[in-house]
C-alpha cells in the first residue's frame, strides 16, 4: 500500500451517532473503511483518558460524536462532554499535539449521510496530516530513564 | 479464565458478501480466551440461536460474542438466547459487521480486516463482563390525564373502564376543550356538545377518575411507573363543596363586560363565571385579573347573593401531589388569531373572524344562539368568504405544516351558512382540497353540489374595508391566475392550527421532545405513535400534530391502551445498565472522598448522600450512592468522578479502556 491508511478510532453514543451510523448502512452509504466506532450510553460518558489511550494504541485520529445539543437521550450528557471537550482541547494545543486529530461532532440518528461525510472527511484531513509519529515518540521517553543532572 | 464463544454471521448476502466471515471466525479462533469461532448463514435463526445456546452448554462457555448486526436490532434476540442456555443475558455482546461493515464497505481484505478488529474489541470487553441482573421497580397504577378535552376524556375513560386510577388535570375552569365550543361536526353533522356533554359527566362521576380543573401542572421526578407529580390547584375563590352551581352569582355580577373566552371572543361574560352552562364542573370562578372586588377592593356583589355562602376571596393555590405511573398529554392545540394577518386586517375588521368564531356564531348556545348574525352590525350576512390555509402551508408566516382539518371544517362552515342563509352566497378560497378520510371527500362535493358553495382555486391577496363590506382581493389560479374581487359581508379564516399556549414548558417539565412548531414528539412516526421518548409518557390528540375529532379519540385509546397494558404489570423490569459506586469492606468503605462532583453533573438526581459511620456510630465519612431506581444509565457521573469511584455497569472503565486497548 502506497498512500498512508490512517486509523481512527470513534467514540459514539448509543443513541444518536451510533444509531445514525446504523442509518449509514441501511442507506448503503460507503465510507472509508478506517475507523472503529465503540458505542457508549452517552458521550457525557467519554473519560478523555479513552482518548488519550486511543492515541497510546496508534490512533492516528480520534472521532467523538453523539447527539445535537437539545437532543440527549439523557438530557444534558452531550453538554457535559462539550465542556469538558473544550477544556481538554485546549490542554492538547497546550501540550503540542495538533487539534486537528480529534473531531468532534453532532450527529443525529436521522443523519447517516452526515456520519459518512464526517469519517471520509477525517479520514482525508489525517492522511494529510500523516501518522501521529510525535504521540509514539512521547511514549517511547517514558520507559527511558530520566537522568538527573 | 474465560471461555468465549465468538459467532459469526453471513446474514445471507448482507454480511457474507462484503466480508470473509469464514476468515473472521477463524482469527478470531485464537484470540485470548476464545475456545469456540465459528460461522454461520443466519445466526437469528433458530438453528443459529441453538448453535449458540449449544455452544454454551457443551463448551460452558462465559460469554459469547456475536458478529452480526447492529445490537439495535438483535441484542435482545441474542441475550435471550444466552439467557436460555442458562448464561447471564448481559455476559453477550454483539459486534456490528452488517450496518458498520458491510453495508459501508467494499468487498477488500481491509473490510475483513475491520470485521476483525470490531469482533476483537467485543472480545475483550466481553471478558471483564460481570453477570447482571434486571432491576426490578414497582408500578404505580394510577395514571395522570393532561388535558380535559376529547382526547383527555377519551383516554381517562378507558384507562378508568380497565380499572385503574386516573388524575384528570385541566387548565380551564371546565374539561370540554376545543370541541365543546364546536357547532356541528363533520361529516355527519350531528351536534357536537350532543356527543361531548355525556362524555364529560361521565368523566367528572367515574369513580376511578379524580378531576382536578382550573388546575395546572407544576412539576413532574421520577420516572416509568413512579412519577411524582405536584399539580398547582389555582384559587377558584369559590368552595366547591358548598357551590350548587345555582348561577345567582353569575347573573348578579355587575362587571358583565368580559371578552367570553368559551364564545372565542365574540361574546361577553361576568367576572364571576362558569365557561359555559354545560360546564363540567358546573362551578363558577372569579377571574382575578378583572373582578372589581379584587381589583379596587371593593363589590362583593356575589358573597351576598351565594345562598350557601360559598364565595372565597381569600382562598389560596393549593399544592397537590399523587404518585403517578403513567402519564397521557393531551393538552390539545389553539387557532391563530385574525391578529395574526396583516393581509386581513391584523383583527381591525370586525367581520374577518377565524373558524373557532364561526363555529360560535353558528352553535345553538353561541352569543346569537345560531342566528348568523355578523360580529360588526348584527346584519344578516349576504355574501361570505372563507379562505382555507389561512396561515397554513405557509413558510412565509413560519407555518410549513398543513392543519389538516380545515379542508372539512371550511366545508361544513360553507354549507352550515348555507342551511342557515338559504339566499347567501359562499365563496371558498382553497390550494388543495384534502378531504382524505371515511365520507370526507363526500362530504366537501356536497357542500359543492348540493349546497352550491363557490369554490375558487387561490389565495386571498388582501382584504380592506369600504362602505362597511369587505372587498376581498384574490385569483382564481384556474382561470389563468385572473384577477378576482368579492364583495363580502363577512371573511372566515381557517386560520393554521399550532401548539397550545404553554406547549414548549410542558414538554420541558415532562422532559419529553418537541418539534420545532412546539408539537410533542412521538417516539417513531410510524411504530410508536403515542409513545414519547420518556418511558411512561404518552402523546394523544392535537398536541402531537394537527387531527380532527375521529383521530384524537383514537389515539387516545391508543394511549389508554399503552397504559393499560403497562399497569398489568405489577413491576417492571429495568436494565440494569447503571452507575455504582464501589464499596468494600472497612476499613476503606469507598474510595469516594466525598467531592459530589456527580450530584451537580447528573441530570437525575440519582446521586443520594450516604453516611459511613464506624461500630461507635460515629460518621467516618460522606459518599455518594446511586438511587438505582432513578439512575438511567448514562455515565456522565462516571466520567467525572476525580476518584474513579463510580463506574457504569455493562460499560465499566475496565471494559471501556479493554476495547480501546483492542485496537
Amino acid at each position: 500500500m502506497s498512500e498512508f491508511e490512517p486509523k481512527i478510532t470513534a467514540f459514539v453514543c448509543n443513541w444518536c451517532t451510533y444509531a445514525g451510523a446504523d442509518l449509514t448502512g441501511t442507506s448503503r452509504i460507503k465510507y472509508a473503511t478506517n475507523v472503529r466506532a465503540i458505542r457508549l450510553p452517552c458521550t457525557g460518558r467519554i473519560d478523555f483518558m479513552l482518548v488519550l489511550k486511543a492515541f497510546a494504541q496508534g490512533a492516528d485520529g480520534v472521532i467523538i460524536s453523539g447527539c445535537h445539543p437539545g437532543d440527549c437521550h439523557y438530557t444534558a450528557g452531550n453538554y457535559h462532554a462539550r465542556r469538558r471537550w473544550v477544556l481538554f482541547r485546549s490542554l492538547l494545543g497546550f501540550v503540542g499535539v495538533d487539534t486537528r486529530r480529534i473531531k468532534f461532532a453532532w450527529v443525529s440518528a436521522a443523519e447517516g449521510a452526515k456520519w459518512a461525510d464526517l469519517v471520509n472527511e477525517t479520514v482525508a484531513e489525517i492522511r494529510q496530516l500523516g501518522p501521529f509519529k510525535q504521540y509514539q515518540e512521547l511514549l517511547a521517553l517514558r520507559h527511558q530513564p530520566i537522568e538527573v543532572a | 479464565m474465560s471461555r468465549i464463544g465468538v459467532f459469526v454471521c453471513h446474514c445471507g448476502e448482507n454480511i457474507g458478501a462484503t466480508v470473509d466471515c469464514a476468515a473472521v471466525a477463524k482469527s478470531c479462533g485464537d484470540l485470548p480466551g476464545v475456545v469456540v469461532s465459528t460461522d454461520y448463514k443466519y445466526m437469528c435463526s433458530d438453528p443459529g440461536q441453538n448453535m449458540i445456546k449449544e455452544a454454551i452448554r457443551d463448551q460452558k462457555l462465559t460469554g459469547v460474542v456475536v458478529a452480526a448486526c447492529s445490537p439495535r436490532m438483535h441484542e435482545p434476540t441474542f441475550r435471550r438466547a444466552c439467557a436460555e442456555a442458562g448464561l447471564n443475558p448481559f455476559l453477550c455482546e454483539m459486534a456490528n459487521l452488517r450496518e458498520h461493515c458491510s453495508w459501508v464497505h467494499e468487498r477488500t481484505p481491509e473490510t475483513t480486516d475491520k470485521a476483525i478488529d470490531l469482533v476483537r474489541v467485543m472480545a475483550e470487553k466481553v471478558r471483564r463482563n460481570r453477570p447482571l441482573y434486571p432491576i426490578k421497580v414497582p408500578v404505580t397504577k394510577t395514571a395522570l390525564v393532561l388535558g380535559g378535552g376529547i382526547a383527555g376524556i377519551q383516554a381517562a375513560l378507558d384507562i378508568a373502564n380497565a380499572g385503574h386510577k386516573v388524575v384528570m388535570v385541566e387548565r380551564e375552569p371546565s374539561i370540554g376543550g376545543h370541541m365543546a365550543q364546536l357547532s356541528e361536526t363533520f361529516p355527519t353533522l350531528d351536534c357536537s356538545q350532543c356527543i361531548l356533554t355525556p362524555r364529560m359527566v361521565e368523566a367528572a362521576r367515574h369513580p376511578n377518575i379524580t378531576l382536578y380543573t382550573y388546575s395546572e401542572l407544576e412539576s413532574v421526578e421520577g420516572f416509568i411507573g413512579n412519577f411524582k407529580v405536584r399539580i398547582r390547584k389555582k384559587a377558584r375563590s369559590v368552595d366547591e363543596k358548598l357551590c350548587t352551581g345555582c348561577g345567582l352569582c353569575t347573573q348578579k355580577c355587575p362587571n358583565k363586560r368580559i371578552p367570553c373566552e368559551f364564545n372565542a371572543q365574540l361574546g361577553l361574560r361576568s367576572a364571576i363565571y362558569v365557561p359555559f352552562p354545560q360546564a363540567v364542573p358546573n362551578k363558577p370562578v372569579i377571574d382575578r385579573e378583572r373582578c372589581t372586588f379584587f381589583l379596587k377592593g371593593k363589590c362583593k356583589v356575589c358573597e351576598k347573593v351565594c345562598p350557601t355562602k360559598a364565595i372565597r376571596y381569600d382562598q389560596q393555590d393549593e399544592i397537590v401531589e399523587h404518585d403517578i405511573g403513567a402519564i397521557v398529554a393531551a393538552t390539545g392545540y389553539e387557532v391563530k388569531g385574525t391578529d395574526f394577518f396583516p393581509e386581513y386586517g391584523y383583527g381591525k375588521y370586525k367581520d374577518v373572524i377565524t373558524g373557532l368564531q364561526f363555529e360560535r356564531l353558528a352553535s345553538a348556545s353561541g352569543p346569537t344562539q345560531g342566528v348568523m348574525k355578523r360580529p360588526s352590525d348584527g346584519k344578516t350576512p349576504e355574501t361570505v368568504v372563507f379562505i382555507a390555509c389561512a396561515g397554513s402551508r405557509d413558510p412565509a408566516k413560519g407555518i410549513d405544516y398543513c392543519s389538516k382539518i380545515c379542508c372539512m371544517y371550511t366545508a361544513k362552515h360553507a354549507m352550515l351558512y348555507k342551511h342557515k342563509v338559504h339566499s347567501g352566497k359562499a365563496y371558498v378560497f382553497y390550494m388543495d382540497i384534502r378531504a382524505g378520510g371515511k365520507m370526507y371527500e363526500e362530504f366537501v362535493r356536497r357542500a359543492i353540489e348540493e349546497d352550491g358553495v363557490k369554490y375558487v382555486r387561490g389565495r386571498v391577496a388582501r382584504i380592506y374595508e369600504e362602505d362597511g363590506q369587505l372587498i376581498v382581493k384574490g385569483a382564481d389560479t384556474l382561470l389563468g391566475g385572473e384577477p378576482l374581487e368579492i364583495k363580502a359581508d363577512m371573511v372566515v379564516l381557517a386560520s393554521a392550527m399550532v401548539a397550545s399556549p404553554g406547549a414548549e414548558q410542558l414538554a420541558q417539565t415532562l422532559k419529553v421532545s418537541y418539534d420545532p412548531y412546539y408539537f410533542l414528539s412521538e417516539a417513531h412516526p410510524k411504530l410508536k405513535p403515542v409513545e414519547t421518548n420518556t418511558a411512561g409518557i404518552m402523546v394523544a390528540g392535537a398536541c402531537q400534530a394537527p387531527k380532527d375529532i375521529p383521530e384524537s379519540v383514537a389515539q387516545a385509546s391508543a394511549a389508554a391502551a399503552k397504559v393499560a397494558g403497562l399497569f398489568s404489570q405489577s413491576e417492571l423490569s429495568r436494565e440494569p445498565i447503571i452507575a455504582v459506586v464501589n464499596r468494600s469492606a472497612p476499613p476503606l468503605f469507598s474510595t469516594c472522598v466525598g467531592c459530589f462532583l456527580c450530584e451537580s453533573a447528573c441530570p437525575y438526581k440519582a446521586i443520594e448522600r450516604e453516611e459511613i459511620r464506624g461500630r461507635d456510630g460515629q460518621l467516618i465519612k460522606t459518599v455518594a450512592k446511586i438511587n438505582a431506581g432513578v439512575c438511567q444509565g448514562c455515565g456522565t457521573c462516571v466520567a467525572l468522578c476525580r476518584s474513579k469511584s463510580i463506574d457504569l455497569q455493562g460499560y465499566t472503565n475496565d471494559q471501556v479502556f479493554a476495547e480501546v486497548m483492542a485496537l
